[in-house]
């Protein structure tokens, strides 16, 4: 049995002792001249890559293992599936187009601009379909929200299951868009003829294989929802939903239709296939929840984290991680390193934007002992990320759906960080 | 400040014309009484006008203050906080998009409502459903509706949903029947969706509830008994209760010390070897099960209960243990009946064959030499190996650090002799 693993006063005050001689070591030995610095560099010296080699560049090489990643054994086909943006190696809060997680139902497809068409139909005064030219004649606004799979740490209701932040929590990605709201193209089309709003539809529709379609209530729809065509000041990616897709701020991915062809104004929900069979969550007595639109607050760790683990020995340490509700702003984000004993409150990076990631820091020197990292959010309605048994205690363990609870990374002596679940 | 003059201007420009006026008429011969009238009226408009002007100076001045706080505004508005606005939305629409035509609207608008509504007439029965099935569905969802693989089962699953793993089927979850319809009808079968007619679809719902028992094999499905059906779990869903049964709770201030008396990890995803290649690496895989701290109140935890891992002797213990710790190793190496090689070499028969001889596994150049060199595993070679692997064994292309545990190392080379060749 080693020692390390128990942090006891013994190890927390050789931790220390540590500290205090490596910093005085790191002062005062004359370490041997840096090549890197003393000797002439390549680099340094011969010349570099021309401004025509790259007309659309992507990351240099180094970062080549910052990419989506994919858990073969959750799908049966990756044309049906998911994969998982690696925040653990992001940070800030927007993610990158070319890494932020894809989910398809029937494969990503190739549509163009001019092949695109938008109906909206059903309870309206006149049925309308646009091109995508005439979606960039109406009035657009840009907003930052994140979008997260409601099955995103859906893996880990049973218990600790997947070893890194891309795989437990890497269903969501925050970008910004530009696009029309809906209740532009719901006006433009007239709901005169739907009469009372309040117990209408709108049932919205994607342009593949699979027709991925969702009823939305009419309250959301004529709120925040977006007909988008850019993210992140580009055109969307094909995975994304190239050229139009929907964004259904705080609301769970599944809404987010891609290449959305259709909007028909209904007077029930539709029941289709993924607001019935799937997206739905089953409790402990076989009674399932439906319509759980909403992702609640929610935060995570980013590192260190199992993929990102601790090598700079004690010291000086930034935790840094991402926080988000679906129910508006993060207020603020509690920092734990003994497993929820007790709780610090973290720095937020940048504070109001609703619906989307707030990146926090908890900037901390490290004893060099054993560490159960935890994050909890909070959120403007004062609610409070739960932990793992108080979701339990309430829905049980067979859901698949909006796990939203606290995550523990345990950190271990030599700074390597495992997904583990706590007492 | 630009838009002072403006106002200032038509105040000051009528006191002098009123002026101008005064002054011309007392120009003139009229009665020494007509003038004094007159200069008291001079008087009264120079009053008027000093009043005048004082108003269009505080005028002036309010409009230099708004003018200032619009500028203000501009510039919070140019540094990110405030001054935006939702798009407009004006009385009228804009008379974009042009109207759909009738075709264009049945062609896409083909959803099915759960009363039904949007079913296309048409029929099918279980017999022809089944032949459809299985030419078109089984080789995804198997003959029988059970499933293949990872692709969803359709038939069965009744009395599981409140099971550990509910089986959540047509025929157990689903609550209207028109969702198999829609969803058959638009997107399947996979990779050609929409290629169904009508009649097929509504035979392949009808086999499909004979699957589930919902129906007897004479039974024939059409948009006039469609809404007849009743589904075994129409009642089993509840509208989101999160704000009765969670927000209720969990909208309250946190605590934020000595929340809990201790912590212990109850749980570690290592154990599970589910994570695939990018994952943490190889991480904690020193640590047995039993190695686990407990975090507690005081910086005085203890675990001197947690039990000492490892016997020592070849027993069928000290073998079970190194069954656990080979996990660690697994995602590389196979050992046991069928073991072959993967990223590693396969293990079985290793201590006192010749080092770097495993057929069909390349290794790397220190393994090429032992092996021409005709050295041989033992339980110490290995031992040390384990504990030291590029220690032992410079440029090998294992990329573990090693075990550090003594007691796992015998127990890793119980397991790993208790497996011949």
């Amino acid at each position: 049995m080693d020692e390390f693993f128990k942090p006891s006063r013994r190890s927390f005050l050789r931790g220390s002792a540590a500290i205090a001689a490596g910093s005085v070591a790191g002062a005062a030995s004359a370490q041997e001249a840096d090549p890197l610095i003393t000797e002439l560099q390549d680099w340094a010296s011969y010349t570099g890559v021309g401004v025509d080699e790259t007309p659309y560049g992507l990351p240099i090489r180094f970062e080549s293992d910052v990419v989506r990643r994919n858990v073969e054994w959750l799908t049966a086909s990756p044309i049906s599936s998911i994969n998982f943006t690696p925040i653990h190696a992001l940070e800030g809060t927007i993610t990158p187009q070319g890494c932020a997680f894809e989910r398809h139902h029937s494969g990503a497809i190739e549509l163009t601009k001019d092949d695109y068409r938008l109906m909206i139909n059903g309870l309206v005064d006149k049925p309308l379909v646009f091109t995508y030219s005439d979606l960039e004649r109406l009035p657009r606004e840009n907003h930052v929200y994140f979008c997260e799979c409601a099955a995103n740490t859906g893996m880990e209701w049973a218990g600790a299951q997947l070893n890194g932040a891309q795989f437990t929590h890497g269903m969501i990605h925050n970008m910004e868009y530009t696009g029309v709201p809906l209740r532009t193209l719901l006006r433009e089309a007239g709901l005169e003829t739907a009469g009372d709003l309040s117990d209408k539809w709108v049932y919205v529709e994607g342009a593949d294989a699979s027709s991925n379609g969702r009823s939305i209530p009419m309250e959301k729809a004529l709120d925040d929802v977006l007909v988008a065509f850019k993210a992140n000041g580009e055109a969307l990616r094909m995975e994304h939903g190239y050229p139009v897709r929907l964004v259904v701020p705080g609301w769970e991915g599944n809404l987010w239709v891609k290449w959305l062809r259709r909007i028909e104004v209904t007077d029930m929900a539709v029941g289709s296939r993924e607001e019935t069979s799937k997206y739905t969550d089953v409790y402990e007595d076989g009674t399932a929840r439906k319509w759980t639109w909403v992702m609640d607050a929610k935060s995570v760790i980013t590192s260190p984290s199992p993929q990102m683990p601790i090598t700079h020995g004690a010291g000086p340490l930034v935790i840094s991680g991402l926080a988000w509700s679906g129910h508006g702003q993060i207020t603020r984000v509690d920092v734990s390193k003994d497993g929820g004993i007790t709780w610090e409150t973290a720095r937020l990076g940048k504070q109001g934007d609703t619906k989307a990631l707030t990146r926090f820091y908890l900037d901390t020197d490290w004893t060099g002992d054993p560490m159960l990292l935890q994050s909890r959010a909070m959120d403007e309605t004062g609610y409070v990320q739960p932990t793992k048994n108080q979701l339990r205690e309430v829905r049980g363990e067979n859901a698949v759906y909006h796990n939203n609870c606290i995550q523990t990374w345990f950190v271990n002596e030599e700074g390597i960080a495992e997904n583990v679940e706590v007492s | 400040m630009s838009k002072s003059p403006n106002l200032f201007i038509p105040a000051a420009g009528g006191t002098v014309l009123i002026l101008g006026l005064a002054y011309g008429i007392s120009s003139r011969e009229y009665g020494a009484a007509t003038i004094e009238s007159l200069e008291t009226r001079v008087e009264q408009v120079e009053a008027n006008a000093a009043v005048a002007s004082a108003t269009a100076q505080e005028k002036a001045e309010e409009a230099a203050r708004l003018q200032s706080e619009i500028e203000q505004l501009a510039m919070t508005a140019a540094t990110g906080t405030n001054l935006t606005q939702p798009a407009p939305s004006i009385e009228g629409t804009y008379g974009l998009g042009r109207m759909a035509v009738e075709e264009e609207i049945a062609a896409w608008d083909v959803d099915v409502l759960p009363d039904g509504r949007g079913l296309p007439e048409g029929r099918g029965d279980v017999y022809t459903g089944e032949e459809v099935f299985v030419e078109k569905c089984a080789s995804c969802h198997g003959d029988f509706a059970e499933g293949v693989g990872n692709w969803p089962v359709l038939a069965g699953g009744f009395d599981t949903l409140a099971d550990k793993d509910p089986v959540k089927t047509v025929g157990s979850y689903w609550p209207h029947l028109s969702t198999a319809w829609d969803y058959i009808n638009r997107s399947m079968p996979f990779g050609e969706a929409g290629t169904l007619t009508a009649d097929e679809t509504y035979a392949i719902v009808a086999y499909i509830m004979y699957s589930n028992d919902m129906v007897d094999d004479d039974f024939e499905l059409s948009h006039e008994n469609f809404t007849d059906v009743e589904m075994h779990n129409s009642d089993g869903f509840v509208v989101d209760d999160r704000p009765e049964l969670e927000y209720a709770q969990w909208r309250a201030e946190p605590c934020m010390t000595n929340c809990k008396p201790t912590v212990e990890i109850t749980m570690r995803a290592t154990f599970l070897d589910v994570t695939p290649e990018g994952g943490g690496e190889s991480v904690m895989n020193h640590a047995s099960a039993d190695e686990s701290p407990v975090f507690s109140t005081s910086a005085d935890a203890s675990n001197e209960d947690v039990a000492d891992g490892g016997a020592n002797g070849v027993d069928p213990a000290l073998i079970a243990a190194g069954e656990g710790a080979f996990r660690q190793c697994k995602t590389c190496h196979e050992v046991g009946e069928g073991a072959s090689n993967r990223t590693g070499p396969a293990l079985n028969g290793m201590v006192g064959r010749t080092i770097g001889t495993v057929d069909g596994f390349r290794y790397s150049g220190v393994f090429q030499e032992a092996s021409a060199a005709g050295t041989v595993w033992t339980e110490e070679s290995l031992a040390a190996f384990l504990a030291d692997p590029r220690g032992m064994m410079a440029g090998t292309r294992m990329s573990f650090r090693g075990v550090r545990d003594e007691a796992d190392i015998a127990a890793l080379i119980a397991y790993i002799q208790s497996f011949d060749e």
